[in-house]
């Protein structure tokens, strides 16, 4: 049977995908680009390709800056693969995908792995309630359903929550309230990091306009909130909290949570690459050199995926993995490789000053890391906080055996929402770091497959 | 609750979900025209049968599993198209069925699962 075989095959059309995509393309490679959306720009630009001069607006410059990267791919020979479910990657560059319900698959010498982030579980009781939503699922109904939430209460801390708020107040609908997680000792911690912000001053002028842009909004900002829960019995009708030695409530049933994102490893996981636990930014990333080589040699990771930088960065991360590819494919000289790179590297540098200051002064609250026992934090099989602690007593060292105690992991998320509040737990009650705790293992099919899908995918192998 | 950021410009086109007929933009994901038609709640779990609705909106949490022609699908990954028939992911009997055997129930599900 023939199969399509491309230099290097990339998963994932947000910037990181795209620019490497590019520059591949660019250097003479064959390319292909596999994408879950039916258009290019991931989350960050996603449908910036076909936006309104309205959602232009509401939503700003830096989601503009998409357009440069989606029509660079458009006119390059990469090819595009969109409305695409990967469901399997072998070490070996095979990828079995289904497209409009139908197996294929192909083979590529360079994978490069750009899944980018999803939000940190945020587990609150009530945060499964309907109404409860991310906060970047909020900013993706506006990016691609047209719609703005309305008297909605922020909850959780973070710069993408006041650049979601912002972009509520432009639409005309401020948010009712932003209960923000982050306190003052977090700030100060941050300060010693002062110097590196300043160094990335850019994002730290733009996070202080934003919260201007809010305070003459008139947004109410409650920070250094506590004890959050979202109430209601069908569907959120409020949400309540602590603040300055105060107990509050605010009527809403949109709530919006966010605790910043994380790398998506859920293919590296499933590629059995190493990972190691990053303590600044309390999770897994994928162990990768400079240029997002991981721990196996034909697969790169870049972007949010290898450890959380930004656009910006991650768009310079996939240029740097697509001149690592092709370097090690030998289609660009040494000296390519290195002159091209070097300016990258530099530049990707100055991005990623203002992080350690911003990871310090936006950590995940303590009432997520560590939710009270009767919190859902398995959001598919309901298991809670108290089970996992439980377990932990009957001996449950790491989140794939928590899994065979009590289904935290097993559900068709695969662990995506639960596993690192898993590991967080049990790296806690039994006094074990994160890093040897572990992370839940992923097995293949990465995101579920119908049944024929499966038997055509079988069929093909044997033919 | 969701409203509209401006009025719609492209093709509207019906569809039904749980016997009720809405209009939305062509291609706009289910997930998102259901939100913006008041509808929150698109289906309760097997564990407890409690409700639930969209959650991440980029396919990654499952919350807002519905069924079309009998596939259960992610509703914010699945395109509006003119006539879509969609349904709710029909109500199991918690109290029938003890959670111990639930293993082999949800892998089931699972594989009929399309992302
Ligand atoms: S809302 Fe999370 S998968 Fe659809």
């Amino acid at each position: 049977m023939s199969r399509d075989i491309y230099d290097i095959a990339i998963i994932g059309a947000g910037p990181a995908g795209m620019a490497a995509a590019i520059e591949a393309d660019r250097r003479g490679a064959s390319v292909v680009l596999l994408d879950e959306q039916p258009r290019p720009g991931g989350q960050i630009y996603r449908n910036v390709g076909i936006a309104t001069p309205r959602q232009r607006e509401v939503l700003g410059q830096d989601y503009a800056k998409g357009d440069a990267l989606v029509t660079a791919l458009e006119r390059s020979g990469a090819k595009h693969l969109s409305d695409i479910t990967v469901w399997q990657i072998t070490g070996t560059g095979r990828i079995a995908y289904s497209r409009k319900n139908q197996a294929e698959q192909l083979e590529a010498r360079q994978v490069i792995v750009a899944t980018g982030a999803t939000e940190r579980p945020v587990p609150l009781p009530g945060w499964t309630l309907p109404g409860v939503l991310t906060a970047g699922a909020a900013q993706i109904l506006m990016k691609s359903g047209g719609l703005v939430a309305e008297d909605a209460v922020l909850v959780g801390s973070g710069p993408l929550l006041y650049l979601i708020a912002a972009q509520m107040v432009a639409a005309g609908s401020p948010p009712k309230a932003m209960i923000e997680t982050q306190t003052g000792s977090d700030l100060q911690a941050a300060m010693k990091h002062l110097g590196g912000a300043l160094r990335g001053w850019r994002y730290l002028a733009k996070g202080l306009s934003l919260i201007a842009q809010l305070k003459r909004a008139g947004v109410r900002r409650y920070t250094g909130a506590g004890d959050i829960k979202v109430l209601g019995s069908d569907r959120a009708e409020a949400v309540s909290f602590t603040w300055k030695g105060r107990e509050l409530r605010i009527e809403t049933d949109t709530v919006l949570l966010h605790q910043g994102v994380v790398p998506n490893t859920q293919i590296t996981r499933s590629l059995q690459l190493d990972h190691r636990y990053e303590e600044d930014q309390r999770c897994f990333v994928p162990v990768t050199d400079t240029f997002g080589l991981s721990s196996s040699p034909i697969v790169s990771v870049a972007g949010d995926g290898a450890g959380i930088g930004g656009a910006a960065v991650a768009a310079l991360s996939g240029q740097l993995a697509a001149l690592g590819a092709l370097h090690r494919l030998d289609l660009i000289t040494n000296e390519t490789f290195e002159t091209s790179s070097a300016p990258i590297l530099e530049t990707r540098a100055k991005e990623l000053a203002v992080r350690p200051f911003l990871d310090r002064a936006y950590p995940p609250s303590q009432q997520t890391l560590k939710p009270v026992d009767t919190t859902i934090i398995c959001r598919c099989e309901e298991v809670t906080a108290g089970d996992i602690r439980r377990y932990a007593a009957l001996g449950c060292k790491g989140p794939n055996q928590a899994k065979a105690f009590g289904r935290s992991g097993m559900g068709p998320c695969q662990g995506r929402y639960c596993g690192l509040t898993v590991t967080e737990i049990l790296s806690a009650e039994n006094g074990i770091s994160q890093q040897e705790t572990g992370a839940l293992r992923i097995r293949s099919p990465i995101k579920p497959v119908t049944l024929g899908e499966l038997a055509a995918y079988q069929e093909e192998e044997h033919a | 609750m969701f409203t509209p950021l401006e009025t719609a410009s492209g093709r509207q086109v019906t569809f039904n979900f749980d016997g009720r007929e809405f209009t939305a933009q062509e291609g706009t994901p289910l997930a998102a025209a259901l939100l913006g038609a008041g509808v929150s709640e698109f289906r309760s779990t097997p564990v407890s049968a409690s409700p639930r609705g969209p959650f991440c909106m980029m396919g990654a949490c499952f919350d807002c599993l519905v069924q079309i022609d009998d596939v259960t699908v992610q509703a914010c990954m699945t395109p509006v198209r003119d006539g879509l028939v969609v349904k709710r992911i029909p109500r199991p009997d918690v109290s029938a069925e003890p959670h111990d055997s639930a293993p082999q129930g949800s892998e089931n599900s699972r594989e009929a699962l399309r992302a």
